[in-house]
This record gives C-alpha cells, structure tokens and sequence, in this order.
C-alpha cells in the first residue's frame, strides 16, 4: 500500500535519509523503530511531504507523492499525528476535531465525533475544553482523534506513546488494534520496543538514516545481535 | 455636559473605519504572518471606488449598495494582490514581504491618481440621513448615529464568522500553525486568498463608510496605516476585540484631543500607546507571539566573512573611481553622488540591526531625521558651526536609540518593529506640531556648511570620507567579538545567553549605535540640502531604508550599500516620469518575485552557478 524506495531527505544541507527503501502492506501495523536521531520524524514527514525528499519515490496506492502539497496527500487518504502533537491550543476540543474533518472516503471508515468519543471517553467529558487546559496523554488523544476524523485509509503516527503515563500507554495500544480491527494501515515509530510488541505485525529498523532490517517481529526476535546494534534496550 | 456625550458620540462613530481597517490588518496577519503596509492603500481604494459608485446608483439603496459593493470590489482587488504579488513570495525569507506590499502601495497610488485625480473627492451626503439630531442641546450629525448602529453589527458579524462557523475555526487553527492546517488535509492556498479577501473587503468598507464624513484623497493610505498600527498594537495582534476596544480608545480620545490639547492630537495617540504597553507588552488582548513556528527547516545561513583580497580590491577600485568624480563628473552628479552616499550610510545602518542583530525595525527614520533636527535646531538656535553640529547630531540620534531601544527591546518580531514605527512616528509627530520651535510643516532652513566646506566638491569629499568610514566601521564592528555576539543572539537568544553573552544589553547596544550612525547620515543631509521638513522623519523615510536592506539582501554585509545606490539611482531616473510611483513599484514587486535574496544575494548565487564565485561547498 506505502512503498517507500530509495528516498533521500535533507535538513538544509544535513543529509537525514539515506536511500532509504521499505513497504508496509494493506491491514499491516508496521513499526519505525530507532535511536532518536535516526531519521524517524524526517521519514514520517517526508511521507507526508512536510519534507520534501531531495530524490527517491514515495508511492501511495500506485502514485508517487513526492512534490505533491501536503493537503494533497492527505487527501488521498493519509493521516498524520505529529510526534509533538500539534493540537491547537487555542481551540476547543470540538473545533480541533472540526480542523481535521474530511468527507468520508471509499474503502475505508468515516468516522464520527460520537464514534471518537467511544474510542476517548476522556475527550468526550472534556469536548469544550481548550486544547491548553489537557493534560499531556490527552494532547496525544485529542491529536488522533483530529487526524481521524479525515477518514485515511493509513495512518502515520509518530512516537505515539513518547511522553505520557503508563495507563494512557496502554489505552494508546488498545486504540491501534481496533483500528487495525477497523482495517486501517498504520505506520508507528518507536523508541519503546515493547509497545511496538505490543501492537505491530512487522518491523522496519533504521539507523543514520538508511534502513537496517526489515521483517516480522517474531524474525526480530529471533536476532537479538540486530536489537542490541540499533536500539537501546 | 451635553457637549461631553456628543464628543463621546463622535468619537464612537469615527471608531468604526478604523476599527474594520485594523481587524482586517489583524487577520491579514494572523494566518499568513504578513503585516500588510498596503492595507491602507485598500481602505483609500474602497473610498474612491464607492464614490464612483455613488454617481451611478441613486437614492438611499443606491448609497447603501455601493457602499458594499465597495467592499466586495476592493476585496477582489486584494485577491489579484494575493494572488499575483504575494503567493510567489510566501516562501522568500520573512518579512520579505512586507517590501512586495509597499510596492503594491505605491502601485495603488499612481493608479488611483489616474484614475481619480489629484484633487480630493468630496463625499456625497448619505441620503436621508444628512443633518443633525440634537442630544441635551448638542448637535450629533444622524450619520454619525447611524456609522454608531452599523460598526457593532459589522463587528458582530466577523465575531460570528470567526467563532462559529468552519471558516473561522479554519482561520484561527492556521493562525497557530498553518502547516498542521495543511497537513490534515486543508487547502492552505485558498484559506489564504480568502482571509486576504476578506481582510481587504473590510477595508474597502471601512473606506466607503466614511466618505460622507471625510469624502476620499490620495493621503488617506498612509494617515490611516498609522492609526492602524496603533490600533492593533494597542488592542493585541490577532484580537477582534482588541481591535475594537483600541479603535474606540484611540477615536474618542482623539475627538477630544482636537478640543482640548489642538497641539498635540497626534502625540497623545502615541503615548497612549506606549503607556499601554509599558503594563502590557502585547496589547490589551494579545499574547507573546510563538516563538519559532514550525516549518521546514530553510538553508542554514552562510557565515559572513571579511571580504577577500578580490573584494577588497573591487572595493579599493570602486572608492577610487568616487575620488576622481570631480574630474569627469558634473556638478549634478555630484550632488547626486552626495545623496547616494548619505542614504547608503543611513540604509548600511539599518542592516546592521536588521541583517546581524534580525531586529526589523520599521521606523529607523527617527534617528536619520533625529539626527538631521538636532543638527538644525543646533544650528538655527545656537549658531553652532557646522564641524560641531555634524558631532553632535549622532549623539542626539544615540540619545534617542538608547531610550527608544529601552523601551521597543522589551518586545520582538512583529510588535518590537511595529513599537519602533509607533515612536518614530511620535517623534514626527513633536516635530510637525511644535510649530514654536521647529517651525512645524515649513522646516528649518538656511543651514550651509562652513565657508571651507560650502562648495559641491568639498562637501562631496567630506561626505565620501564620513559615509565610508562609518560604512567601514560598521562592516568592522559586524567582525569584532561584538558583532559575533549579536549574530548569535539573533540565531539562538537561549543558546546565546547560555554562553553568557547578555543578548538584550548587546541588541541595546547595537540599537544606539545604528541610531547614531542614522544620526550622522542625518547630519551630513541638513548641511547638503541646506533645510530639513518634517518629512525626513516620515514612514516613507523609515520605509525607503527598510526596501533598501530587502532589496539588496538581508543576508549579505554589502546589501545596504548596493539596495542604496540601486534605489536612489533608480528613484534619480524614475522621478522624471509623470507616474514614477507606479513604474517603482512595479519594478519592486518584479525584483521582490524575480530575485527573493536579495540584488547582492541573487548575484552572488548566479555568479556562484557560472563559475565567476567560488560557491559555499567549495569553501569548506
């Protein structure tokens, strides 16, 4: 569904991404994972064309996006959740909702405030608050909530679970199970291997930028020496 | 008593074009970080526009459909704006811009004259409601009543709009981060043409509302733009309740400035702004602007190095061609070549707080033009020689940059040049209206150099001397420890004052030193022109400098230098024509589209692409 080939992405002059090259099928959750400062962020945003890569494919259901505006891409059925959440701090919980909202496309679900409301019983006692007055963990809700509510077929989260208490942790892993249940694709990067553990099929490590393995959890598992090299446990 | 309520009257009614000119200035703004100095022009336009329309349209609904068709008109005007002059430069560098819309006012200007006239327009009476009703006694004008009913329902209405429809949540989630906007699927690109739109509409109205009180001339751009600024400064960038509240303090003090203190209407809208922001850095509903917005991270800067040998001779050569002038030039070039040299010191010092220290400072002409009266004032009053005043003048114009920095430092972005504007303009302000002891609109005249520097050429020389080095020592000081410290402050205040430099002491510091460094320019041009006006302490004044630096790149040391003699070349030539503002600001809007870094900046990446320049890769 995502094929991700050969993509090259600068800051300025710093080189971030490196040829970097993988696939995440339709119905997978796949993990990003890595130290930080592995490109992690840059690879998400280069998706999404906030990067623009300087050369390489981004393919999303057969077309390239790259050089598309972001709105463009969101259009054709991305989601993004920021890894800093970027909730609009002045608006209340309703109106960022409203941000986010997007006629309802094929092939995939068209979500509503109520049904969102089920997935975050939090936002729903709190639907006429500013996005200033939450807490962290619910900042990190509120942020999906809004991507959701564009209905994509895919979504892009980053660093979900960064920053947040233990028991929102696991409210966040609950969530993208059913939206696998849901048949949504998700792409998660992470620092945090259990919670990739937790929720995703398969696994895709970078370091400087350039990818290192890419294969199912159980195959990561089974390769310790690849963990210990590209990820602080 | 009676008297006091229909003052009160007044002033409400004369509240509600300014205040639709400053709420839409404050949109403009909030979502695409554009101060729109055109703003005025657009409220000038809806004047005029509504007038023509008013000859066609008879009656009551005619008076009142032009009046909004105004505004629909001059905010379509504003979306060719947008879309012709300003979404090519969205990606230049901030504040980029703001020369592209100065160009569009000056673009406005010549068109409105052509089309118009250069005599003012009277207004037409509003029908039905011409005369007065009496109030305990007192005569109030019934459109003035009837501006009192409409500015809160016009009011109302854009608090609707943005609070509870989609197009206002649109509008005030861009406002914080137009990027996430995008990304979650909104076309950026029409909700700027819409606010732009929408912004300007407002103004155009705000100019139709008021022809029958004040009818429309071709000075309304730029005595409104002041009033503007003041307004949203005072009531909070980006605050529609600020702006009202603002636009009503500033109106209904002013109608009763005209009564009681005629002398000093002007002055007092300016310290009332500056008492406001004494307690309340951000105006009365606004709030510290986001640091550092999100984005994609641009080119990093290239470091400024000291010039190479190459560069230094094409310098040596260029300062030796000015030498020789006197042999091959005539004595108009001369003349010519003084006024260049002066302007070139004058913009050379606005670089160096906007270009190294990043502080853009709209109203720089206080310390050019401060230096100017100081030497005149100096010379009328005192009979002080020339040798003394030409000293003392920078002093006068660092004496002011040090208070006026104290106070405008507090701030940054937007609302530190914005307060800058504010004080210059307070200062033009003292000058135009104590007639006393400046002699207000007529000037300070007879003032010549000393018998030894009278003549073209030795003035000519002595200029050359004094430009170049306070150029060079300027260039020098960008070099030294000082001017690595004040870069740094720009780049990274937090990393900066980590390092244990004193960013606010060392932003002061250089704040002074280009106030006087204006202040010597300001000298040397009393001597040369033998007056000085009130104009030299103008917004066009503060405004030339600011186009100067733009255009001749921000990011370069030589751009101040090379935009001066550019502009005032170009300005030379163009002055001739009937239309010379149109063609200016044609001319600006192309370079601002065709060359975003800048004369020097572009030049430096074309010679770098055909080989002439080694590029900065190599370097390393």
């Amino acid at each position: 569904m995502l094929e991700i080939a050969s993509v090259n992405s600068f800051y300025g002059k710093a080189h971030v991404l490196s040829d970097l090259s993988f696939t995440v099928q339709r119905g997978q959750v796949a993990a990003l994972l890595g130290r930080n400062g592995a490109g992690k962020s840059t690879t998400m945003k280069s998706i999404m064309q906030l990067v623009v890569p300087r050369s390489g494919q981004v393919r999303f259901m057969g077309h390239d996006l790259v050089g598309l505006a972001p709105h463009r891409v969101a259009k054709m059925g991305l989601g993004y959740v920021p890894e800093d959440r970027r909730i609009f701090t002045d608006l209340t919980v309703l109106e960022n909702l409203e941000v986010g909202r997007q006629p309802s496309r094929e092939g995939t679900v068209t979500w509503t405030r109520d049904m969102l409301f089920d997935l975050f019983p939090n936002l729903a006692e709190r639907r006429n608050n500013r996005g200033k007055e939450m807490s962290g963990g619910e900042q990190q809700m509120l942020t999906i909530a809004r991507t959701l509510m564009g209905n994509p077929s895919f979504v892009l989260l980053d660093e979900p679970s960064e920053g947040i208490a233990p028991v929102i942790v696991e409210q966040m892993a609950r969530v993208i199970l059913q939206l696998k249940s849901e048949g949504l694709t998700v792409l998660l990067s992470e620092q945090n291997l259990h919670f990739a553990r937790a929720v995703a099929d398969v696994a895709v490590i970078i370091e400087g930028g350039a990818q290192k393995f890419h294969g199912t959890l159980a195959e990561l598992n089974a390769q310790p020496e690849i963990r210990d090299a590209y990820l602080s446990v | 008593m009676g008297f006091f309520i229909a003052q009160l009257l007044t002033g409400l009614a004369n509240a509600g074009a300014l205040f639709m000119v400053a709420s839409g200035l404050s949109l403009i703004f909030g979502v695409t970080r554009i101060v729109n100095f055109a703003h005025g022009s657009f409220y000038m336009l809806g004047a005029y526009v509504g007038y023509s329309l008013m000859q066609v349209l008879p009656g009551a609904v005619g008076f009142w459909t032009s009046i909004l068709l105004a505004g629909v008109i001059v905010g379509l005007i504003g979306v060719i704006v947008e879309i012709c002059v300003l979404r090519p430069v969205y990606r230049a560098p901030e504040l980029f811009q703001l020369v592209a819309t100065f160009g569009v006012i000056l673009v406005i200007q010549d068109l409105t004259l052509m089309t118009w006239g250069a005599e003012d327009v009277l207004g037409p009476r509003a029908p039905g409601l011409t005369g007065v009703v009496r109030i305990m006694g007192e005569p109030v004008p019934k459109y003035d009543l009837a501006l009192l009913v409409i500015t809160p329902f016009v009011a109302l209405g854009l608090w609707y709009l943005i609070t509870r429809t989609r197009v206002g949540v649109l509008v005030r989630a861009a406002t914080q981060d137009r990027e996430m906007v995008g990304a979650l699927g909104v076309n950026q690109s029409w909700l700027f043409t819409g606010v732009f739109f929408l912004g300007c509409a407002l103004a155009g109205l705000g100019g139709a509302l008021q022809l029958p009180k004040g009818g429309a001339d071709l000075l309304m751009d730029f005595n409104i733009l002041t009033a503007v600024f003041v307004v949203v400064v005072i009531g909070g960038m980006g605050s529609l309740p600020g702006a009202y509240l603002a636009a009503v303090l500033i109106s209904v003090l002013g109608v009763f400035g005209v009564t009681y203190m005629p002398q000093s209407t002007l002055v007092l809208m300016f310290v009332i702004m500056v008492l406001v922001l004494m307690i309340r850095p951000y105006g009365l509903f606004g709030r510290p602007e986001v640091a550092g917005e999100h984005g994609q991270v641009g080119e990093p800067e290239r470091p400024i190095k000291p010039a190479g040998p190459r560069a230094r001779m094409i310098v040596a050569a260029g300062l030796a061609l000015l030498a020789l002038m006197p042999v091959y030039g005539s004595n108009f070039t001369l003349v010519l070549a003084t006024d260049i040299l002066i302007f070139c010191l004058f913009a050379a010092s606005l670089h160096f707080i906007l270009g190294l220290g990043g502080l853009v400072s709209f109203g720089h002409a206080a310390f050019f033009g401060g230096g100017a009266y100081v030497a005149a004032l100096l010379v009328t009053y005192a009979d002080t020689p020339m040798e003394l005043a030409l000293l003392l003048a920078p002093l006068g114009a660092g004496m002011a940059a040090i208070i006026i920095g104290w106070v405008c430092l507090r701030l940054t972005g937007v609302y530190f040049a914005m307060l800058t504007l504010a004080f210059s303009q307070l200062l033009w302000s003292l000058v135009f209206q104590w007639g006393e002891v400046t002699r207000g609109d007529d000037g300070l005249v007879n003032i010549w150099p000393s018998a030894w520097a009278s003549g073209t050429t030795v003035y000519f020389y002595l200029s050359l001397v004094i430009c170049t080095g306070g150029i060079l020592f300027l260039r020098h000081a960008a070099h030294a420890p000082f001017g690595y410290a004040l870069r740094a402050a720009r780049d990274s205040a937090r990393q900066a004052e980590a390092t244990g430099i004193d960013t606010k002491r060392v932003q002061w510091a250089a704040f002074a030193l280009a106030g006087a460094m204006a202040g010597v320019a300001g000298g040397l041009f009393v001597f040369s022109k033998g007056s000085v006006f009130p104009n030299e302490l103008e917004i066009a004044r503060s405004f030339d400098a600011l186009i100067v630096v733009f255009l001749g790149g921000v990011k370069t040391l030589a751009g101040g230098v090379v935009g001066g003699v550019a502009l005032e070349g170009v300005k030379d030539i163009l002055t001739r024509f009937e239309y010379w503002r149109l063609a200016l600001g044609v001319l600006i809007i192309v370079v601002v589209i065709v060359a975003p870094d800048g004369l020097v900046g572009t030049a430096r990446k074309l010679a770098e692409r055909w080989g002439i320049l080694r590029g900065a890769e190599d370097g390393k």
